[in-house]
């Protein structure tokens, strides 16, 4: 597991950076984290199952302006190197990974928002030159919160994982409900809170209803072929 | 009389394109636009930043009060989406390169971050981001591997975060400070809508199958899933403001965890 901490702390810091700062090409949304951070342990599969599950969470919280959200990118990290440090998916493994990232996702909203108020604190400092129209301090200040946010995501990404890979280990040990039973919860909590997600999202717009209904239908279609 | 005196006084250039290497260097900047975002100026340093290569081109150059003061006006507060925000950018590096007056750029960088923000909003947020995860989605259920599940929804998402981030700083660009006709863009006015619309679609689409793969095979349990979220969906709507659902299934799976273990 230690071995695994310092690679996950650099994906999880150039996720995490990803979010807002640079250069916001959702390669932090968590289908594109967890699977990367799954080929890190050397399990993608696995990165992209609990990505996709946890994509589905995802979509009830859009970056929209200065809301507060929960950080995914170093939370997708960290919930799917746990995963993949389990690739026989046992019961409890992946239910243990998302709640692992749901965890670190809150905590890293919370670190976003005390770096946006320290690089208020930055800025604040800097005013008087940046008021005469210093070219230093503008680029100063802009690389120096940039650095704050990409060590934010690498801690936050290495603590997370220290804490939640042990806990997962342990739980997988002592967990007593069937596995297959147990994912089916987890994708029934992640998929209503993606479609409810989608109906609010989609709500004034005329006959997105009856799009989302045939869409559901033709899914339907598709798994009674496969 | 001085040397000074009899230097001649530099006039604004005006330019019919920027130079590649000061686009290149804009666009790279625009990537981090909002890399020092803040609760006091958002992204106004951003803004500063992204400009400052095509301030070089200030006759005076960068050593000069007109460069400080073009700067130190670009640096205040600012607010708009951040890929849109390239519109602002290559519509005020004009507006300074043509030597507009300051009043006039402050008041037209005012007007110009209410709708940036909303249409940016509506646009990706609420209408791309969601249909290429979605499509993703269903690659995904589909049988879809990491490479190409990424694949997909990586270029397919990225074509129109970068296309849009190119146009915008071309369409400031030749606009200038009459910037504001070209938001009557056809695709900023009706694509929402018309992604929206791909995007229900999408998700009706993409759901049950992404299911289907996470749990495995198994219509009885993939028919009682399917029931399960259709009611609790409409449960989490009815809850809509009062708890968001991501916390919610934090509680319900650390409960369920927690019930597992214990067991």
């Amino acid at each position: 597991m230690w071995i695994d901490l310092l690679p996950i702390a650099l994906l999880g810091g150039l996720l995490g950076l990803d979010v807002v700062s640079f250069p916001q090409a959702m390669i932090s949304r968590p289908l594109v984290a967890a699977t990367l951070a799954g080929t890190l342990i050397g399990h993608s599969l696995s990165g992209l199952l609990v990505g996709a599950a946890l994509e589905l969470i995802a979509l009830e919280t859009l970056p929209f302006g200065a809301s507060r959200y929960p950080e995914w990118g170093s939370a997708a990290v960290v919930g799917g190197a746990i995963f993949a440090t389990h690739p026989s998916h046992p019961a409890g493994a992946m239910e243990m990974a998302i709640v692992a990232s749901l965890a670190t996702a809150w905590v890293g909203g919370w670190t976003m928002v005390k770096l946006r108020e320290r690089n208020a604190y930055w800025a604040a400092r800097r005013r008087a030159a940046l008021d005469a129209g210093s070219r230093g301090a503008v680029i100063d200040l802009q690389l120096l919160c940039m650095t704050a946010d990409f060590l934010r995501g690498a801690l936050l990404a290495a603590m997370s994982y220290a804490l939640f890979a042990p806990l997962t280990s342990a739980a997988i040990r002592a967990w007593g409900t069937d596995a297959r039973l147990s994912r089916a919860v987890v994708v029934t909590v992640a998929a209503s809170i993606a479609v409810s997600a989608a109906l609010k999202i989609f709500h004034g717009i005329s006959g997105a209803r009856w799009l989302f209904l045939s869409g559901l239908v033709v899914g339907l279609a598709v798994i009674r072929i496969v | 009389m001085s040397a000074t005196a009899l230097a001649p006084v530099p006039t604004p250039e005006h330019r019919t394109a920027l130079p590649w290497r000061t686009q290149c260097a804009i666009f790279l900047r625009l990537l981090a636009i909002q890399g020092s975002w803040n609760y006091e100026i958002l992204l106004g340093n951003g803004i500063g930043f992204c400009l400052e290569p095509a301030l070089r081109l200030l006759p005076e150059g960068i050593h000069s009060d007109h460069f400080k003061q073009a700067l130190a006006r670009e640096s205040k507060y600012f607010n708009a989406h951040p890929y849109l925000a390239s519109v602002a950018v290559g519509a005020l590096a004009r507006a300074e390169l043509d030597g507009e007056p300051p009043e006039r750029i402050e008041r037209f960088r005012t007007a110009l971050c209410g709708p940036l923000g909303s249409v940016g909003d509506r646009l990706v947020w609420a209408g791309w981001l969601p249909f290429c995860s979605l499509l993703a989605l269903a690659v995904f259920g589909l049988g879809g591997g990491p490479v190409l599940v990424l694949s997909v929804f990586l270029i397919l998402y990225n074509l129109g975060h970068f296309g849009l981030r190119l146009w915008g700083l071309r369409t400031g660009w030749n606009n200038g400070l009459r910037v504001a006709s070209a938001l009557a863009n056809p695709i900023l006015r009706n694509g929402p809508e018309h992604i929206g619309r791909l995007a229900a679609l999408a998700t009706g689409f993409a759901i049950p199958l992404a299911l289907y793969r996470v749990i495995g095979p198994g219509r009885v349990l993939l028919g009682g899933v399917l029931t399960a979220v259709l009611l609790s969906a409409l449960l989490f709507v009815r809850l809509h403001g009062r708890m968001e659902g991501w916390r919610l299934s934090l509680f319900i799976l650390a409960a369920f965890a927690l019930f597992s273990v214990a067991h």
